[in-house]
């Protein structure tokens, strides 16, 4: 583990990889990067590396979680052992569970859960390499993922977080600005509906500060879901001008 | 009224296309007055009806389609088919016996069999039961011979053609038989393996640029050279 840094945010308002407070990290994203899962997709931000793979529609089994009126949707997000710097067991830790859960449920309201009863579909996360925010990303991803494998959606789940770090508010966070800073706010976005689908906040910040870190994590939302669907317009929408 | 999206455009999901008066068709969905895309696909307007002809989707069942399937599991009373569907499909003992069933003397694996490929009819499906099969008509049945190529699903309205131009002019071409399955499933039966060859080498070619123009024309000339290849080799 590296030594806390004295300052965060350097004399200029220059965070520690020389970012401004409103900027993101360079973002890759790659629809269908994976060839035996329905859906995938593989996003890089900074130094965050993750993939995520769908599987379904398909018959529930055990039998027992099928639902009557609408799909299942079942989710694990997993951490390899070699993406954070001391190894981490592979074994599905409290926190994995947890996001497990909450990436579940800001997915699920993108989705047409109605039109296809007693199915479920899969949707497995794994992070490569984690630096901050892989909460955020791996909704992001999945949800691009959930789009390339045909799954009918009201609109793709964008999701990006803001905090205060050095009494200044600032988006998209790092692992150290995370662990360093005063708070931290992941929300995730529907952004044609204009409907929030998570919001979290770990810490502490007045409401004046929650509402501008809002603002500049809805602002960076907006920015990141141009990527999303670049990325699969890239997938299937080039591919076409190519053979033309 | 207004819309926001060209004839043929690529959408994503949550894209909004049009506002107004119109009728929601495939692949898209209306919130207060205004439609939007479900699906990757492209936009087309249809008078009124606005709809996105997708670029990637599964089966989806529906009354009175042809489907091939896969055997997964022989029953007491009848097999699990699996037609490439979010749903295993159901195949009636009594439907495929034309005696009355009895389950103490019929052996059914002795009729179709784990891994037997069939050609069925879907005769019901809802929301609340798996869709049941039925292979009581000509053309449908087990499947004895031939080549199976799969394809994605919404891809075999391509493969038709319009009025089935693109398949009749394959199957007059390579002399094979060719059965559609709405799943995605192709069954090619022709007098030898070269044509089952050439017909599956078309398939292939028309699924990779279905969205193109033009395309009937240029597997019809692929389809030519292709033999006159072949007849200068034999001699």
């Amino acid at each position: 583990m590296s030594r806390k840094p004295e300052k965060l945010i350097d004399k200029k308002g220059l965070r520690l990889d020389g970012r401004k407070p409103d900027e993101l990290r360079p973002i890759k994203i790659e629809a269908g990067a994976l060839s035996n899962a329905d859906g995938s997709a593989y996003i890089e931000q900074g130094k965050n590396k993750i993939l995520a793979a769908v599987y379904g529609p398909k018959e529930v089994h055990p039998k027992h979680l099928a639902l009557q009126d609408r799909m299942v949707i079942r989710c694990r997000y997993h951490m390899a052992p070699f993406s954070v710097q001391e190894r981490k067991s592979p074994a599905p830790s409290r926190r994995e569970i947890e996001l497990s859960k909450v990436i579940r449920e800001s997915l699920e309201p993108s989705i047409f859960l109605e039109y296809y009863p007693r199915t479920i579909i899969d949707v497995f996360i794994e992070v490569l390499q984690a630096d901050g925010g892989t909460r955020c990303a791996s909704i992001t991803a999945a949800s691009i993922a959930l789009a390339d494998a045909g799954i009918p959606m009201r609109d793709l789940v964008v999701a990006c977080a803001a905090g205060k770090v050095d009494d200044t508010i600032v988006l998209d966070l790092m692992d150290t600005e995370d662990k360093m800073g005063t708070a931290d706010v992941p929300l995730a976005l529907m952004p044609n509906l204009k409907a929030l689908t998570l919001l979290q906040m770990d810490g502490i910040l007045t409401s004046k500060e929650f509402e501008s870190a809002v603002n500049l994590a809805l602002e960076g939302c907006k920015k990141i879901y141009t990527l999303q669907k670049e990325a699969l317009r890239t997938k299937y929408v080039n591919m076409k001008e190519v053979e033309e | 009224m207004s819309t926001f999206v060209e004839s043929r455009q690529p959408v994503t999901p949550g894209d909004l296309i049009a506002e107004g008066e119109y009728i929601t068709g495939e692949n898209t969905y209306k919130e207060d007055s205004k439609i939007y895309a479900s699906r990757i696909g492209l936009v087309e307007y249809e008078n009124k009806r606005v709809s996105v002809v997708a670029l990637r989707a599964f089966y989806i069942p529906r009354i009175g389609d042809k489907v091939i399937g896969t055997i997964v599991e022989v029953g007491f009373s009848g097999w699990t088919v699996d037609i490439n569907a979010p749903y295993q499909a159901l195949l009636r003992a009594s439907d495929v016996l034309s005696r009355p069933f009895r389950p103490q003397k019929d052996e059914l694996s002795q009729v179709l069999d784990m891994g037997d490929l069939v050609v069925a009819k879907i005769v019901a499906y809802d929301r609340a039961h798996d869709p049941q099969l039925t292979v009581g008509e000509p053309e449908l049945g087990k499947i004895t011979r031939g080549q199976i190529v799969k394809i994605t699903p919404t891809k075999i309205p391509r493969l038709i053609g319009r009025k089935g131009s693109m398949i009749s002019m394959i199957q007059q071409e390579t002399g094979c038989h060719i059965i559609l399955g709405l799943n995605g499933v192709v069954l090619i039966t022709g007098k030898t393996l070269e044509d089952e060859q050439l017909a599956m080498m078309a398939i292939h070619r028309i699924e990779d640029e279905s969205h193109t123009s033009g395309l009937t024309d240029r597997i019809t000339k692929m389809l030519k050279e292709e033999k006159m290849k072949k007849e200068e080799n034999t001699k």
